[in-house]
């Protein structure tokens, strides 16, 4: 019985070893938020119109998108002219210029217009780790009440928004 | 032509290295003296093999040869020649490099010593290690090449090294990382040859010692860095993450710390082998799986290497053999190895098996937080993420009791100690501790938790400081004379101890007691920060070898008085079109101010982000006294004795 103890650590091991197998090559991007069904995060940011000081009181009442996008991402160069056609449709999105450079910014949105109400400059990216963000673009969908419900990453376009759409409550 | 060379001479080294990991071995199955005494000999011309290849990079990396593919990526033609030469191991195939190279150096030293060993001891432990230098050597040959060539494309200039990496820290940091992470296989290698020879007793304990000593000493040292480097480079002014990365070099340190423990009780009091031979085992184990973690691709974290699924493959084909394997020899051979000395209830050995307990709880607790999401994964059971909230409330409290009991059992004797005795001294010590982080608190108004964790932090300089002087005071030498006769070993237990205490008192202070802001300033402007005033001087441009960076200057007055005057910088790398943030520090004993440049908001005006952090430095002086114990330790006298003639 005492030989059997000694080979428990063994087990441990094996069993240890089919789960490592079993994640490798998986795609670890992938990640849903820990942040649904919390407040959006303190955070006290300049915005790049006015170069006022927003916090997050300053935020819309009514159901919204935070929207991260920077100059340097390829995705979002394809993913804006998608929210262009939203904010016409009176979606509100607030956007986070996330680790990027004022003045290419403001370059980007003269040229291709600005969908957002708000764009907030997170140039060291505290504010995006706060939200968890592993790149850019990403879409969270916040509440009425302040909440996130839900996260997306990656490109919204029009096969993705019914989706995204349905929480917009 | 060169690059061929070294290409070469790692298969040379490769072969070596396999008649290293059988030749011995079969010289000890068959008694063969010959066959054993080749092990020596074997393990020089591996380790010389590849230090040649080691030398080829570099000399490629020093010569701008960017027809080597790996040069080209991680170097560039503008690149300071020191970062250059610490570009080798900027990225996955020159790092694995540097690991093989450290690894042959250690089978090195084990090889000089080979001869302090008993005959039939040393060439088996040489043999494992050529085991472990095979599986690695193939990794990089197999998966990882340095050497592959861009012919006859050869670019002009190559990708220049990840600006991030370009710094002082880095230059240091991964030898020194290394050094303790593979340190760590000569005690697993000591281990497995005590399995296959049964031969497992206080001398057994004596000569690992030195070995896991050393290691610990330099991981420590290795942490110490990486903290600091992530402190002033990140440009966060956090020093430590709970990141995947770190966990998976803080896992074999709080594993190696536990080994240290045990090992002591082994060699005194003839217990704990099979358990201290499990641990030798575990830290190398969590040694390898940090290298899976970081190099496979599997979790998500800011140092991670390029994911990539073939090497994680073998790096888990790598963990299969050499911890599978090395189990299964534990789980046959271990219910022989019997304790002779019967175990103290009331001695040290009960205190060090409540320590050893403690450490492995804690090495545990960081294993699951950083597995968990991949366990969660595989289960099925949908996707989450492990941070800091999680270790920071289960971790803190385990450590605390940790450091409570590791200021007690120093005092104790082996075998035996009377209760009322550390009682004692216990409760006088805990009245003064108690009464003097209350003092602490009441003048400063800290709440609770710091009151606590200060007046752990006296009990454990109260205790050390009580033990040494029980020590030098009883007999009839003086002081002085007796102080001399303490063993290195026992002033190396010292300085770690109080390392420990050091870096707790950083940890709670700059927790509690750091202010930070983030202002927006103009040159000409002033500010006040936790009783500092700064004035943002004036901004320039400067030029770097590879960069150009916007500087500004920044003076700090504390009551009308300059204290320092500060240059943050925002560099553009023209290179990799990256922007890197340089903070300026002004270090001190009790406090660091720390200025950082955030983004430009207008012509004239910055955001800026200034900390007082208070104690900071204390969390690294504490790691360098710990280094410095360990190492102290390692050179114990008693250790050199030796075994035969």
């Amino acid at each position: 019985m005492r030989k059997l103890l000694f080979f428990i650590p063994l087990a441990v091991f094996l069993i240890l070893g089919v789960v490592l197998y079993l994640q490798l090559g998986k795609d670890t991007q992938y990640m849903p938020s820990v942040l649904v069904g919390k407040k959006v995060p303190a955070f006290t940011l300049v915005s790049l119109q006015d170069d006022q000081v927003y916090t997050h009181q300053d935020l819309p009442t009514a159901p919204y998108l935070i929207n991260f996008w920077g100059t340097w991402c390829p995705a979002c160069h394809v993913e804006h002219p998608f929210l262009m056609a939203l904010a016409d449709s009176g979606v509100t999105i607030i956007g986070i210029d996330y680790k990027d450079k004022k003045d290419l910014a403001e370059q980007w949105l003269e040229q291709k217009g600005n969908p957002y109400q708000i764009v907030l400059m997170d140039e060291m990216g505290r504010f995006g780790m706060d939200m968890g963000v592993t790149g850019a673009p990403e879409t969270f969908v916040v509440d009425g009440s302040g909440v996130v419900v839900y996260r997306h990453q990656g490109v919204v376009n029009a096969e993705n928004w019914p989706d995204i759409k349905g929480y917009m409550k | 032509m060169f690059p061929e060379i070294g290409q070469f001479s790692l298969i040379l080294s490769l072969f070596f290295a396999l008649s290293l990991a059988f030749l011995p071995l079969i010289g000890y199955r068959k008694g063969n003296r010959f066959l054993l005494q080749s092990a020596q000999p074997l393990t020089f011309i591996m380790s010389a093999l590849v230090l040649v290849s080691f030398v080829i990079l570099s000399a490629s990396f020093l010569m701008d040869d960017f027809s080597v593919l790996y040069v080209s990526q991680n170097s560039n033609s503008q690149l300071p020649v020191w970062y250059k030469f610490s570009a080798l191991w900027g990225g996955h195939e020159g790092s694995l490099l540097l690991w093989v190279l450290v690894l042959s150096g250690w089978c090195s030293a084990v090889a000089i010593k080979v001869r302090t060993l008993p005959e039939d001891v040393g060439p088996v432990v040489l043999s494992v290690l050529g085991m472990i230098c095979v599986g690695f050597l193939s990794f990089l040959l197999f998966t990882s090449s340095p050497f592959a060539r861009l012919l006859p494309d050869v670019p002009a200039d190559g990708g220049d090294l990840n600006p991030l990496l370009q710094d002082f820290g880095l230059i240091v940091h991964p030898p020194v990382l290394y050094m303790g992470y593979v340190g760590f296989s000569v005690a697993f290698a000591f281990a497995v040859a005590a399995l296959i020879t049964g031969n497992l007793n206080a001398s057994w304990a004596r000569w690992v010692r030195p070995w896991t000593a050393a290691a610990w000493a330099f991981l420590t040292l290795g942490i110490t860095l990486g903290s600091w480097w992530a402190y002033y480079e990140l440009g966060w002014g956090g020093w430590w993450f709970w990141d995947p990365v770190e966990n998976a070099s803080f896992m074999p340190w709080l594993a190696g710390t536990a080994l240290l423990h045990s090992l002591a009780v082994t060699e005194k009091r003839g217990v704990f082998k099979s358990w201290t031979v499990l641990l030798a085992i575990f830290t190398f184990s969590l040694s390898l799986l940090g290298a899976f973690l970081v190099r496979s691709g599997v979790l998500t974290s800011v140092h991670s290497f390029a994911a990539d699924p073939t090497r994680g493959m073998f790096i888990l084909a790598l963990l299969v053999v050499f911890v599978g394997g090395s189990l299964l020899l534990y789980a046959i051979r271990a219910a022989e190895v019997r304790s002779s000395v019967s175990f103290g209830a009331t001695g040290r050995e009960a205190w060090l098996l409540l320590n050893n307990i403690l450490l492995t709880v804690l090495t545990l607790t960081v294993l699951l937080g950083t597995l968990y999401p991949l366990i969660f994964d595989a289960l099925g059971l949908g996707k989450i993420s492990v941070g800091a909230p999680y270790f920071n409330s289960v971790f803190t409290p385990i450590a605390l009791l940790l450091i409570v009991f590791m200021a007690v059992g120093p005092l104790s004797k082996w075998h035996h100690t009377p209760f009322n005795v550390i009682f004692k001294v216990c409760s006088v010590a805990a009245v003064v501790a108690v009464l003097s982080a209350g003092l602490v608190v009441y003048c400063y108004e800290f709440g609770f938790t710091v009151w606590l964790s200060l007046a752990v932090a006296f009990w454990g300089v109260c205790l050390s400081f009580t033990d040494w002087f029980g020590k030098v005071s009883a007999g009839a030498k003086g002081i002085i004379p007796r102080a001399r006769q303490l063993p290195r070993n026992y002033y190396g237990m010292l300085l770690a101890h109080l390392g420990m205490v050091v870096t707790l008192v950083g940890i709670v202070l700059v927790s509690v007691n750091s202010q930070e802001s983030m202002l927006r300033l103009s040159p000409g402007d002033r500010a006040r920060v936790a009783g500092y005033e700064f004035h943002f001087d004036q901004m320039e441009q400067v030029k770097g070898p590879n960069y150009v960076a916007s500087k500004g200057q920044f003076t700090a007055y504390y009551a009308n008085k300059v204290v320092a005057v500060l240059h943050p910088e925002k560099r553009f790398f023209t290179t990799r079109q990256q922007v890197m943030t340089e903070a300026a520090l002004d270090a001190g004993f009790t406090r660091d101010l720390y200025v950082s440049l955030g983004e430009r908001l207008d012509d004239s005006a910055w955001g800026v982000r200034i900390y007082v952090k208070s104690f900071v430095r204390w969390i690294w002086l504490g790691g360098l006294m710990m280094m410095a114990g360990g190492l102290l330790a390692a050179l114990d006298k008693r250790y050199r004795k030796r075994t035969r003639g």
